[in-house]
């Protein structure tokens, strides 16, 4: 993929979502939260849920992370909201590298996957 | 004429264009890039003398043995150390640094304090908690001021007739910081200390003389010197090698060898079991020999110089925090830093894109980002090849990435 702004895998759906996520903040009623650390380089993201007869009503997320991180966190998170608690924690990598619309290198790979394994963590019954 | 002009066609790597740019190796603390000289040792040696080495009764196997052991000689005479038997051969600084944490914690016992600093690189850190644990022994740190320099005050209080081991790097690999090597090892041996320096952000940069370092053990990596990857060094002063009993056995550490016991080699031999890294050591050899031609003092000058001028223009540009001593301080070839509104893997990324690179994250020194309440940095470093120029692209690339994201 060869971007026309010149900014390789920051596709605009990433750059969106870093200057503007939807669905970072507190959620002071979450019914789970669960927290992971990046190796790589020392980010820590929360996924914060809150699951209401099986199905998740709301998703927020917080951490000092990378734009990567940050994008794939505000879509994890969009993608599982208002979805039965079982769907969401099926959400993939595969389907946030689709809204991403990112040629994602193999180093920063874990940068997309940590708020997804995050959240199946958040939602572990 | 200037080093890098004298040196940069030496290194066939830095011809390559990366992302559409001339490619700005900004990432030599890390690894430094190899000359032409180490790459082509290696191969003459692996094609036309390549055998083990010390029992191999045949020509290659004599001619093997005679590189390897020239590797030390002239590793000796580099590093100012008094004598061959002192320099021992390893994989690198993390495992000379293991090595030695390895056989001293054997000899500790509960109450025993072990003290390092918070700008440590995790390699200086791990082997002494492994070192204290199950053993009752404290590992303890220096703190590190605002501006990235180890507080000597502190350090005299926290050294005491418990503190066993003291353990420091001679350059930070995150703040560039020199450390005050000769007096807080004489302050450490007058309280009966022994002394550990990690030298891996040292060696490639600055003229080493063991005989004014004082300090017991000192270990480097050869890949950070121009050198490959797969050796580095230990340094131990006589007495202090003398005093450590080897933990890894096997061949060629031994003199004599019953089934229920043995008698260990001499010096240095006794700590290199197994067959050694006898290419790289053939690639270290000549990248100490280009770096002697280069004369370290002037290496010295040309990266204080690349360092200052980094840390002035990245200062100047609106947003950057630039970390470490200020710019009229001696400081090693890196200087970390961050811009505001920007992760440091984001910058990292960017600056590829035009094909800068650094390195960006915690580089393997978490206690003292956490000092400064920090996830990461970026920083940039430089080597005899870095020039001017490349200081002052990263520069403009930095200035402009805030608009990039």
């Amino acid at each position: 993929m060869t971007p026309a702004a010149g900014v390789g895998f920051y596709s605009e759906a990433i750059r969106d979502r870093w200057r503007r996520p939807r669905f970072r903040g507190d959620l002071a009623d979450a019914t789970s939260v669960a927290e992971d650390v990046n190796p790589l380089c020392g980010d820590r993201v929360r996924m914060m849920v809150r699951v209401a007869d099986g199905a998740v009503e709301r998703v927020r997320f917080a951490g000092d992370s990378c734009a990567i991180c940050t994008a794939s966190a505000d879509v994890t998170a969009e993608l599982a909201e208002r979805r039965p608690a079982v769907e969401a924690s099926r959400v993939s990598t595969e389907d946030v590298l689709a809204v991403l619309q990112a040629d994602i290198r193999p180093t920063r790979m874990r940068c997309v996957t940590l708020p997804i394994t995050v959240l199946q963590k958040a939602l572990q019954p | 004429m200037r080093l890098d002009e004298a040196t940069r066609g030496d290194f066939p790597i830095l011809e390559r264009i990366v992302n559409g740019h001339r490619l700005v190796y900004l990432d030599s603390a890390a690894s430094s890039q190899k000359p032409r000289t180490v790459i082509e040792a290696m191969s003459q040696y692996y094609e036309r003398s390549h055998a083990n080495v010390h029992r191999s009764i045949h020509t290659l196997g004599e001619e093997a043995t005679a590189l390897y052991e020239t590797a030390r000689d002239r590793v000796q005479r580099f590093i100012g150390a008094a004598g061959r038997e002192e320099v021992v051969f390893t994989r690198g600084t993390t495992d000379g640094v293991n090595l030695v944490a390895d056989a001293l914690g054997r000899t500790l016992r509960a109450g025993d304090e072990i003290l390092v600093t918070e700008l440590e690189h995790h390699s200086n850190i791990i082997p002494w908690q492994m070192a204290a644990r199950g053993r009752g022994v404290t590992v303890r740190a220096v703190p590190v001021t605002a501006d990235g320099m180890l507080d000597e005050g502190a350090f005299d209080e926290l050294l005491g007739p418990r503190t066993r081991v003291v353990a420091f790097a001679h350059v930070s690999n995150v703040l560039g910081t020199i450390t005050p090597v000769a007096r807080l090892c004489a302050r450490a041996r007058a309280a009966g200390a022994v002394t550990v320096l990690d030298g891996a952000q040292a060696a490639p940069h600055l003229p080493l003389d063991m005989s004014l370092l004082g300090c017991d053990f000192y270990v480097f990596s050869s890949h950070k010197m121009l050198g490959p990857t797969g050796i580095g060094v230990l340094w131990g002063r006589r007495d202090a090698l003398e005093a450590l009993e080897p933990t890894r056995g096997g061949g060629e550490m031994i003199k004599e060898v019953w089934i229920d016991r043995a008698r260990w080699n001499d010096l240095p031999w006794r700590f290199e079991p197994g067959t050694p890294p006898v290419a790289e050591a053939v690639g270290l050899t000549a990248a100490v020999e280009y770096l002697e031609k280069l004369g370290m003092e002037r290496v010295a000058e040309h990266e204080r110089a690349l360092a200052r001028q980094a840390v002035e223009l990245l200062q100047a540009v609106p947003g950057v925090t630039v970390y470490g001593p200020h710019a009229a301080v001696d400081r090693g070839a890196v200087v970390a830093f961050s811009v505001a509104g920007l992760h440091p893997h984001d910058v990292a990324a960017l600056l590829d894109q035009e094909g800068i690179a650094v390195r960006a994250g915690h580089h393997c020194a978490q206690p003292l980002m956490h000092r400064y309440g920090i996830t990461g940095t970026a920083r940039a470093s430089f080597s005899v090849y870095s020039s001017s120029e490349d200081v002052s692209l990263l520069a403009h690339a930095v200035a402009a990435l805030r608009t990039r994201l």
